[in-house]
């Protein structure tokens, strides 16, 4: 089971590059259709009582579909369906068709705690794929040890958190920032750095970090960090502060509805991006929308996934993920790792040969993907993913050209000495 | 029984109605997490009970209740937190000890207004105590100066917005936007399987009761009166020599304190607590499931929060993307049909009946006045 499994995905790559020029078509119209004679019995599969038939499995997806978070999180949403319609159309997991229950957190932690705790309790859901926000999965984490369940989380994070229930498709913060910083400094001559974020743990974690790297480890100066409400709009004191110490680079970690505000005022304020350099780890292509292309253009955005990436998986995942969703969608970080989640929850229940929570726990270390649209990921020992950085320079449509990719996969890291 | 027992015949068979309810018929007939969801609706009708007093009784429309309910909730997770942050458990923090969201956030002692946490006793009286000083300070500001009404609607909202913005502001003392999460143990007992939830939601059922019993005996007393009257004819009960302003605030403080007793309960059931109950979006919720329950009853108030509360989690399951429009649906219903709410419905159709079931003529509660059938008119 397991060795047909991992011989296959080779030769399905390959069979998409020499498709590609039909890559109109959905992507799970090329992969073999089920035709499985050595489909194992529900009983050996599924030894903790899930909601496992004989021909289907049940999985949750739990993200906000109402409330503010919902702009951020149906690219989750959509990422997943996608991925899970594309699993079905290859013969499923363990031969069995995936069937979802969506679960709406709507934006408030709480509910995204009751939520969990009915797709595990009431529904017995193999998986959940999910959450977004930091509050909202330390908001179910607690459900999600106390049931035995497994989450495929997607969203970047501060890290300092691992939990055998929780599989990382995202970025920790190390992950996210050493790299950007070592290219900004080798390739940019950069010497002073100003760190901005929005308040809360992920900004003021991140910016730790990177202090921590730009101080301790290249002797090079912070000359100043501040900190704002989300949701604030007033940026024009600390750009009058920048103006007057001229940092090499502003390092702006700042979420949500606050960057149009920031990116707009910047420009009026005549900082031209295209000759000071910004690098973000906050702005996706989805973020470009309201930004505006022209605000952002010329800043650098330290990421594992953009768009534009030119490789034969993501050449086939974005025409298959506009054709499902339209084609004026953007495709950001967050969206690409959640579709990550449905295919490595697959990859890994064929390695363990079962569903049940424990088995899968403990067979994701070492689990690769090869189809995955950034490349090639691996589940690391903590639960995190090997992937390669890249810094992306924003263009005038919104989109970013990727300009630098590490050349190994970097190793997460959620608790790094030397930087707490 | 005694003629100036504070309980009717019909009010005692109605509580016992509800206590079959609440401790028999819904143990029985639910699983552990349903009955954890129901235990969950019922903290919020600590909430709604105190609403009836405020806001049904005295005319004092609060939209900023999720304060004190988010308060009372969150004194108990503080006293939870310090009881998980012992040094062992966090030795891998940079100071072991202190709860680690302060880790985090480079702090590295225990700040002053923590320590009284780590005594349950303290803890005890800080849930209703501290929310009730808060509501006498609001109360003494606004009520001493008249303020009223739609006015001091808004400013309890304010507070509302005020108090969100410290506690996710302040993260390293309040642990953020995150809240206080994933509390274990209270006084070594495992709060999180479900023998512990069954037992906390019979606890929680039981303190429910009690405090509709006592607000049966507020209403029923003579200050319960001087509150109606004071919602009705301010000037004439001021000019009777009544000091309006502390009544005012006596009432707020004790819806106040009712509130806080419900957060508390919250964060034993469901094990974290959010600063998204202190913010104005969940107080206007906890007003509507008094509205819908009906702002004159007691015990309509208890229905309307599980009834609310229910469809929201039913509509939401069912709908993902939809239920906020059946939520709305149903809120216009009640509004325009039911403008009385779960309770006037009963008082205009099934009461009448019943009144003459017991013989007699039909009864009118205590504090709800046959003037008082719109819940659309702004109280004064």
């Amino acid at each position: 089971m397991t060795g047909h499994s991992d011989d296959r995905a080779p030769a399905s790559a390959l069979r998409r590059r020499l498709l590609q020029g039909m890559a109109a078509l959905p992507a799970a119209a090329l992969l073999p259709r089920a035709a499985r004679a050595d489909k194992p019995a529900t009983a050996a599969v599924n030894t903790t009582g899930l909601a496992v038939t004989d021909d289907t499995v049940t999985v949750g997806i739990l993200h906000s579909v109402t409330g503010t978070m919902a702009i951020s999180e149906t690219g989750s949403v959509e990422a997943e369906k996608l991925a899970i319609d594309q699993i079905n159309a290859a013969g499923g997991v363990l031969g069995r068709q995936i069937k979802f229950i969506q679960e709406d957190g709507a934006s408030d932690w709480p509910t995204f705690a009751e939520k969990a705790k009915k797709l595990l309790v009431n529904d017995k859901c193999a998986s959940v794929f999910g959450c977004w926000t930091s509050a909202s999965r330390k908001a179910v984490l607690p459900v999600f040890e106390q049931y035995n369940g497994m989450l495929y989380y997607p969203t970047f994070y501060e890290g300092l958190e691992q939990s055998k229930n929780v599989i990382y498709t995202g970025q920790e913060a190390t992950q996210q920032i050493l790299a950007g910083l070592d290219w900004i400094i080798k390739e940019k001559g950069a010497k002073t750095f100003y760190l901005l974020g929005s308040d809360y743990i992920w900004p003021r974690t991140s910016n730790k970090i990177a202090r921590k790297h730009i101080v301790d480890k290249h002797g090079l100066e912070v000359v100043g960090e501040e900190y704002f409400p989300l949701g604030n709009t007033q940026f024009n004191s600390v750009i009058n502060k920048m103006k007057l110490k001229k940092p090499d680079v502003i390092y702006a970690i700042i979420v949500g509805g606050s960057n149009v505000a920031f990116y707009k005022q910047l420009k009026a304020a005549g900082i031209d991006l295209s000759k000071q350099n910004l690098m973000t780890i906050s702005v996706t292509e989805d973020e470009i929308l309201g930004i505006g292309g022209e605000n952002i253009a010329g800043a650098y955005a330290c990421m594992k996934y953009f768009q534009s990436l030119d490789n034969p998986n993501n050449k086939l995942f974005v025409p298959a993920f506009k054709k499902m969703w339209g084609q004026n969608v953007v495709i950001g970080d967050v969206t690409q790792a959640a579709y990550l989640g449905p295919w490595l929850w697959k990859l890994t229940a064929e390695k363990a040969g079962s569903f049940d929570v424990d088995k899968i726990a403990a067979a994701s270390p070492g689990v690769e993907f090869k189809g995955a649209p950034e490349g090639y990921v691996r589940i690391h020992e903590n639960h995190h993913l090997w992937s390669k950085t890249r810094v992306g320079r924003a263009r005038t449509d919104g989109q970013y050209d990727v300009i630098y990719e590490t050349a190994g996969l970097m190793e997460p890291n959620p608790f790094p000495k030397g930087y707490q | 029984m005694t003629a100036r027992f504070f309980l009717r015949p019909q009010d005692l068979l109605f509580i016992l109605v509800m206590a079959l309810l609440i401790l028999v018929v819904l143990p029985m007939s639910l699983d552990i997490f349903r009955l954890n969801l129901v235990g969950k609706y019922l903290t919020y009708a600590f909430v709604a009970l105190g609403l009836v007093l405020c806001w049904g009784d005295a005319g004092i429309l609060s939209l900023g209740q999720g304060i004190f309910f988010g308060l009372g909730g969150y004194c108990m997770a503080m006293f939870l937190e310090l009881e998980g942050s012992t040094p062992e458990a966090t030795k891998i923090q940079s100071t072991p000890g202190i709860p680690d969201f302060m880790d985090w956030n480079q702090i590295t002692e225990l700040p002053w207004f923590w320590k009284p946490f780590h005594s349950f006793i303290f803890t005890l009286f800080a849930i209703p105590l501290v929310p009730m000083a808060l509501a006498f300070v609001i109360g003494l500001a606004m009520f001493k100066r008249r303020v009223g009404g739609t006015y001091f609607a808004i400013i309890t909202q304010a507070f509302a917005a005020i108090l969100t913005i410290l506690i996710i502001g302040q993260q390293g003392y309040t642990g953020g936007v995150n809240g206080i999460t994933d509390l274990r143990t209270l006084l070594g007992w495992d709060i999180r399987p479900d023998h512990a939830k069954l037992v906390l939601y019979f606890v929680n059922a039981g303190l429910l009761l009690a405090c509709i019993v006592f607000a049966y005996w507020v209403r029923a007393s003579k200050l319960g009166r001087i509150l109606v009257a004071m919602r009705d004819r301010e000037d004439r009960v001021r000019f009777s020599g009544y000091d309006v302003a502390n009544f005012k605030i006596f009432v707020f403080c004790l819806a106040a304190g009712l509130a806080a007793i419900g957060g508390a309960m919250f964060t034993l059931q469901v094990g974290f607590m959010s600063p998204y109950f202190v913010g104005i979006v969940p107080s206007i919720d906890l007003v509507i499931l008094c509205a819908v329950g009906g702002r004159n009853s007691v015990l309509g108030a208890v229905y309307g929060a599980l009834l609310v509360n229910w469809a929201r989690t039913t509509f939401s399951e069912d709908m993902p993307q939809l239920w906020l429009f059946a939520m709305g649906g149903l809120f216009i219903a009640v509004v325009m049909f039911f403008p009385g709410g779960l309770a006037g419905l009963y008082r205009d159709h099934l009461e009448p009946a019943l009144g003459r079931l017991f013989g007699g003529r039909a009864p009118t509660p205590p504090g709800s006045p046959e003037t008082v059938t719109s819940m659309v008119e702004q109280p004064r």
